[in-house]
């Protein structure tokens, strides 16, 4: 009703305008779609228009070039059947378990611990936020040097008489992922803790004295009271880790190369090496998807609840 | 009236002359390190000198891949570039979709078909007709071993299979690493296709890995191959995994590993430390391969182009290519011998001489195969196929030979 009123008052109103300023008029109207146009297109066509095209090739039987002949679903068979990319999967499993779950309890822990009002924390809190700055491939290589048996950790062990001392991890295909596992936790808790602390800080004071005149001890507060209004924190921490993990790409790249053998691999590197360097574009992009499919299965129950959430909030 | 006619055709020649020098040719390489640059630039220069301009594309990193990943990105955009390193197999895929451009009146000219061996001369043509020229010829099958280390052993430096194991058996027991090696898909498939090669020979190696016979891929010989191949992981050293090439190269050259196995590109590494061949190292066929030369080609393949100045640019290119000065100068930097049969062979080194003997017998007995690990032999889908199973096989605690046998036969399969 009161919309209707408004568009005729101004029909009213342009009517009695100059045509210039009826330009104008109508100019400033669609001002805010014309701003938004280009970047609305190029989210569409970027994003939007280039996962239909990955789904499109990932039907075809494109090898070095795409090639429009279009063989079902028989890609998606072949990946199915693949070892490696079966080993790709369930490092991606272990990987991004292990992943979310340590950054997560680490991140927490080292919140809690931080939030007792401790002296010099903004300093101690940028020692455990610093790796955060520093790109994969740097942790990569770094942890690389660390973690290889004749150079790092386990040579400095022997070097200061602890000869029985052994940690090859690098170089043994069955424990290999874990290595990829420290040198992301070690990269990315310090960023959990950061939106911890973030979250702490916003619980109501008053609620913790209150507790407190109860009789509430200490963990009995964190374990009920502080620790469940950090929800959102939690969730949006996962949904941000859990992104991490599946495109991890630079990691492996650096830190491993998907070895011994491909032990390390994770779909992200099987894709590159598949639609890229080896002429086997279809089935890249067949595994490209499934990726994708993977991180709708997270985002999406997540967008939902979200946006169920705002319109009954 | 004699004079005239003379300076007609004088004029008529500079005209000729003037019409086809402003071609540019652009060429995409990923001929990066030091010595492979200065190679590429002798080959700028004549080209200059012929009055064409040279436009350098040079993508450096991972082997090639990531240049072969900016040329079909170039390609598809319906701009690729005059002329571009591509080699084996590849050259007939992007003969298939049909972007090449034929060399025949070059090569005819140049009477490449007497030059090059047909082994050669049949990876760089499509159709029958050449759209490639070749740059240089690898060997992958060598054994550099460090004889210093030998001697300690009290061993001769092997030339069959058992006498390798016998001998890294030895070389184990004074605490020297026998086998220098690192732990990188291609150089566990390098490693396998010499143990393929020496213990199936080259008829076995060529059905398996060139006509990718599903027969010869089960055979028992294959399981006797990957037997071979797994005995020899018990002499490396355990932190291989992932290590360069040139690493391990290095471990021969400083006498803490006795032998590597790598085609020779490694020599290099070895000139560069001020090492002399037959002296400081020796360089032997890998084992039971004496008479067998497994290679790998560099190429540029060119590009159709619709302007006659850069066709022209093209041809004059590909001549050069073939050119003995280049063919030298180009092949001396590298550690490769020449693709072009009958040169002068007096500036290169004993390695090189034994590799240019052992290239042309073998082009007569037809033990000159390609190497399957530097994708001389199928496509790269193929490839990757052995690739997984080879590198997946070698380090894996459980894989019996046989599994792994299926397993590649398989992933062939899947891969055609």
């Amino acid at each position: 009703m009161n919309q209707q009123t408004n568009t005729a008052g101004r029909s009213i109103n342009s009517a009695a305008l100059s045509p210039l300023a009826r330009l104008q008029q109508a100019l400033a109207d669609q001002l805010p779609k014309l701003v938004m146009a280009p970047t609305f297109l190029i989210i569409f066509v970027c994003i939007y228009g280039y996962i239909g095209w990955t789904f499109l090739l990932s039907l075809t039987k494109s090898r070095i070039l795409p090639v429009w002949k279009f063989v079902g679903f028989e890609q998606y068979e072949k990946l199915f059947m693949n070892d490696r990319w079966m080993v790709s999967l369930e490092n991606l499993v272990i990987f991004s378990f292990l992943f979310i779950a340590l950054c997560l309890l680490i991140g927490m822990v080292l919140a809690v611990l931080l939030d007792q009002k401790i002296r010099n924390e903004g300093f101690i809190r940028g020692i455990y936020l610093y790796p955060m700055a520093i790109s994969f491939i740097v942790t990569g290589t770094a942890w690389k040097w660390l973690m290889n048996p004749s150079l790092g950790l386990e040579k400095m062990m022997h070097d200061w008489g602890w000869t029985s001392f052994s940690f090859d991890w690098l170089v043994d295909p069955d424990m290999v992922v874990y290595t990829l596992v420290i040198a992301a936790v070690w990269q990315s808790s310090g960023f959990v803790m950061a939106l911890f602390i973030a979250g702490l800080r916003g619980v109501d004071d008053e609620m913790i004295k209150a507790a407190k005149l109860d009789g509430a001890s200490m963990p009995t507060i964190y374990r009920r009271i502080i620790l469940p209004s950090l929800k959102p924190v939690f969730f949006s921490c996962f949904v941000i880790l859990s992104h991490i993990a599946i495109k991890s790409f630079d990691l492996v790249a650096a830190l491993t190369g998907g070895g011994p053998g491909y032990a390390s691999d994770l779909p992200a590197n099987f894709m590159y090496a598949h639609a890229f360097t080896r002429g086997q574009m279809g089935l890249g992009a067949a595994s490209a998807m499934v990726m994708l499919g993977g991180v709708l299965a997270i985002l999406v129950p997540y967008l939902y609840s979200e946006l169920r959430g705002k319109k009954h909030g | 009236m004699l004079k005239i006619k003379a300076l007609v055709g004088a004029m008529a020649l500079a005209v000729s002359a003037a019409s086809v020098s402003a071609g540019e040719v652009e060429v995409l390489h990923y001929l990066t390190s030091s010595g492979e640059a200065a190679a590429v630039n002798v080959l700028k220069k004549e080209l200059e000198k012929e009055g064409h301009s040279w436009k350098d594309f040079a993508v450096a990193g991972g082997g090639g891949e990531t240049a072969m990943t900016v040329l079909k990105s170039r390609a598809v955009s319906g701009n690729p570039p005059a002329a571009a390193q591509i080699k084996g197999p590849s050259i007939q895929e992007w003969g298939e979709l049909g972007f090449l451009a034929s060399l025949d009146d070059v090569a005819k000219q140049g009477k490449w078909d007497s030059l090059l061996p047909p082994v050669v001369s049949d990876v760089m043509k499509y159709e029958g007709e050449y759209v490639a020229v070749p740059v240089n010829v690898h060997r992958v099958n060598w054994l550099w071993a460090n004889p210093e280390l030998f001697k300690q052993a009290g061993v001769a430096i092997p030339t069959t299979w058992d006498q390798f194991f016998d001998a890294a058996e030895k070389l184990q027991a004074k605490g020297i690493i026998p086998l220098a090696h690192g732990g990188q898909a291609w150089q566990d498939a390098t490693l396998f296709e010499a143990v393929a090669l020496g213990v199936g020979g080259s008829e076995f190696y060529n059905k398996a890995f060139h006509d990718l016979d599903q027969q010869t891929l089960k055979s028992n010989i294959m399981v006797k191959v990957f037997e071979t191949f797994k005995k020899t992981r018990k002499y490396i050293d355990a932190d291989a995994p992932g290590r360069d090439w040139n690493i391990a190269t290095s471990m021969v050259i400083n006498g803490q590993a006795a032998m590597q196995i790598m085609g020779d590109w490694a020599k290099g590494e070895f000139t560069a430390a001020g090492k002399n061949a037959g002296v400081d190292y020796v360089c032997l066929a890998a084992p039971d391969t004496s008479g067998a030369f497994t290679f790998n080609i560099d190429s540029f393949a060119m590009f159709a182009l619709s302007d006659d100045e850069g066709q022209a640019a093209q041809a004059d290119m590909a001549r050069l290519v073939m050119e003995p000065t280049f063919q030298e100068t180009f092949n001396l930097n590298k550690g490769s011998i020449p693709a072009r049969l009958g040169m002068d062979r007096s500036a290169f080194d004993s390695c090189a001489h034994a590799s240019m003997d052992a290239f042309v017998a073998s082009a007569q007995t037809g033990d000159l195969v390609p190497s399957m690990a530097h994708g001389m032999s199928t496509n790269s889908r193929a490839q990757g196929a052995i690739y997984d199973v080879v590198t997946n096989f070698y380090n894996s605690k459980n894989l019996s030979a046989k599994e792994a046998v299926d397993k590649m036969a398989r992933a062939i399969k899947a891969s055609l």
